[in-house]
């Protein structure tokens, strides 16, 4: 197999170096799940872009809180119930500096699914007059355009959908290259004077692509668009700031980045999530209740009604610390790495047809690819009897894979416990698919 | 090579996986339906065909895409079919749902299934299931259209 000269590259201007072999054995420390054994063979775990393994740290926080301070939050007198509500406020300000936001603008949700619903259907909500002369700026109608991108997860891509059919709205997308990505100029010949709102993947689930985020915000501010990030997955393994990225929302899972599953994230920036009409309405988002009407709080306690996922909020910020204790930045430049080494292999192996931009080019820890004669069902099953976990499907982007010819793809994921022996064992076993289901050339 | 996964490939499934029996499209039939897994994306056109005046099965004729297990089953079923009367279709059909919800347990009866018992492995891989089931349940939609009609 071909060996990659792994380069110091720039990120942000500085220089930083991949995990070392050491390191990454350390960090896997932390993470028993790894340790697991898979139909007898040791766990190759590449399916970090679906859910991620958790850390001790992570584990032992949610734990802690719960045998300590659980209450529910923002109500009651009691001594516990003062303990959570700080604890849950501590953890928004963590994962508002995580981002480089701050408190205010970041609502807990259930996952990133939830947090593009809350804004989609805020927006309806406005569209129909709810929320007054400040939410006016949300409203939908007829000869509006919503734009999205042909690549995005049917989680950034339905809710949209839905809400222009219930404004009248038209949807419009940009249309992807053969290898699956888009450019700035591509997005440029979609938006127009009537383009409402634009929302993107920041790093693609299928192909890796990182999108021109700062051209694409140029581009919707210049016509007065809102600029929707889904930022799945690029939050868990990349530094992020938002606020400089000058984004209108961002969404992202605490699950894919070492948290727990029931929590996820919106950030908004401050004066439109204290614009925008809820979602979801009931106990704990509002300040005056009569029969005839309420008010509600302000932003971000009023997008979140209900009882809420304090533990799973307390655990996500300990998810955070932890991969702010590696650094994002040499994160990123790990998975850079590996995803290179498994594009270097993959292009050894005859018949294998990888997705999304070429090797060399800068891109996220995930590589999606089609074993030509084999259903990615097959080539799944066939990994799985040696420990190695991919995911195989369409990955949640039918119109993506449609675009691509191909019905189905497999996906190797890389996170920052992945290590070069997950992913040469992943490229070994790869190479035996096409022999075993006696596909030849 | 783990036994698990031997069991689960047998040569008859590789073997139908490529042979694709029925595969193409009937110039006459009696009945057509649509099947898709949406977990996997699997998806079948079955069309199946009768004696004219008969309940005995002339042809099954299949187009689909999707794994090995699914293309397999359904090149197995197109195969087995032909000569079978739709009662005999349906007991078949519900001998071959059991044996996949059998979690690997018992011995198939080759006598009813023939080469399907090849499909016995599939018992044990809960989520492949629903993949060796498509062509099956495509074909029973078939009867259940024919049978309406028959009954309107
Ligand atoms: C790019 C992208 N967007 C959205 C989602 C949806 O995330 P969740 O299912 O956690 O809401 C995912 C994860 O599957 C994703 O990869």
């Amino acid at each position: 197999m071909r060996r990659l000269e792994v380069v110091p590259s720039l990120v942000h201007g500085v220089s930083v170096s991949p995990l070392s072999d050491l390191e990454v054995a350390s960090i896997r420390a932390d993470f028993p799940a790894l340790g697991e054994f898979v139909n007898g063979q040791p766990l190759a775990y590449l399916d970090s872009g679906a859910t991620a393994q958790r850390p001790l740290a992570v584990l032992d926080a949610e734990r802690d809180f719960l045998l300590h301070s659980n209450a529910a939050v923002h109500r009651g007198a009691h001594t516990l119930a003062a303990l959570a509500t700080e604890a849950y406020e501590d953890a928004r300000a963590t994962v508002a500096d995580f981002v480089g936001a701050s408190p205010a603008e970041i609502v807990w949700t259930s996952n990133a699914t939830d947090a593009l619903n809350l804004v989609a259907y805020g927006m309806a909500n406005a569209s129909h007059g709810r929320g007054g002369p400040a939410a006016r700026r949300f409203a939908l109608g007829s000869g509006d355009e919503i734009v999205i991108t042909e690549a995005e997860h049917h989680s950034n891509l339905v809710p949209w959908q839905e809400l222009a059919a219930v404004t009248g709205a038209s949807l419009k997308y940009v249309p992807v290259r053969d290898d699956g990505t888009w450019t700035a100029d591509d997005a440029a010949a979609v938006i127009t004077e009537r383009t409402r709102l634009i929302a993107f993947a920041h790093v693609s689930n299928v192909t890796g692509y990182v999108a021109p985020v700062s051209d694409i915000v140029a581009l919707a501010h210049a016509v007065g668009a809102l600029v929707v990030l889904d930022a799945c997955q690029s939050a868990p393994h990349r530094r992020l700031n938002l606020v400089e990225l000058d984004v209108d929302f961002a969404a992202f899972s605490g699950h894919k980045m070492g948290g727990p599953n029931g929590i996820g994230v919106l950030y908004g920036r401050a004066d439109l999530l204290d614009a925008l009409p809820p979602f979801r309405t009931g106990g704990s988002m509002i300040n005056t209740v009569t029969m005839e009407g309420s008010d509600f709080l302000p932003a971000p306690q009023r997008f979140e009604a209900g009882t809420q996922p304090v533990s799973q909020a307390v655990a996500l910020a300990a998810a955070v610390r932890y991969l702010e204790s590696v650094g994002l930045d040499r994160i990123d430049e790990h998975e850079n790495a590996l995803a290179q080494r498994m594009l270097a292999g993959l292009a050894d192996i005859p018949g294998i047809q990888v997705v999304g931009p070429a090797a060399g080019v800068t891109r996220a820890g995930l590589v999606s690819f089609d074993v030509v004669g084999v259903h990615a069902h097959d080539v799944g099953q066939y990994l799985d009897s040696r420990g190695i976990a991919v995911r195989v499907g369409h990955h949640c982007a039918q119109p993506l894979h449609r675009r691509l010819g191909l019905t189905a793809t497999t996906r190797a994921s890389a996170y920052l416990y992945t290590s070069t022996d997950d992913v040469d064992r992943f490229l070994a076993a790869v190479a035996e698919v096409r022999p075993y289901f006696g596909v030849d050339e | 090579m783990s036994d698990a996964l031997a069991g689960l490939y047998q040569e008859v499934i590789l073997d139908h996986s490529k042979r694709r029996i029925g595969f193409g499209e009937l110039d006459h039939f009696d009945a057509m339906h649509f099947e898709r897994n949406p977990t996997c994306g699997d998806e079948i056109t079955l069309q199946l065909a009768l004696e004219p005046g008969t309940d005995r099965i002339s042809a099954l004729g299949w187009r689909g895409a999707g794994c090995s297990i699914s293309m397999a089953s359904a090149s197995v079923l197109a195969e087995m079919a032909p000569g079978m009367t739709i009662a005999e279709l349906q007991s078949t059909i519900a001998e071959f749902r059991e044996m996949l919800r059998s979690r690997g347990a018992g011995e198939p009866d080759i006598d009813i299934l023939g080469d399907a018992v090849a499909f016995h492995g599939v018992s044990k891989f809960v989520m492949r299931v629903k993949c060796a089931m498509l062509a099956w349940v495509a074909t029973e939609a078939c009867i259940a259209e024919t049978s309406s009609r028959q009954t309107s």
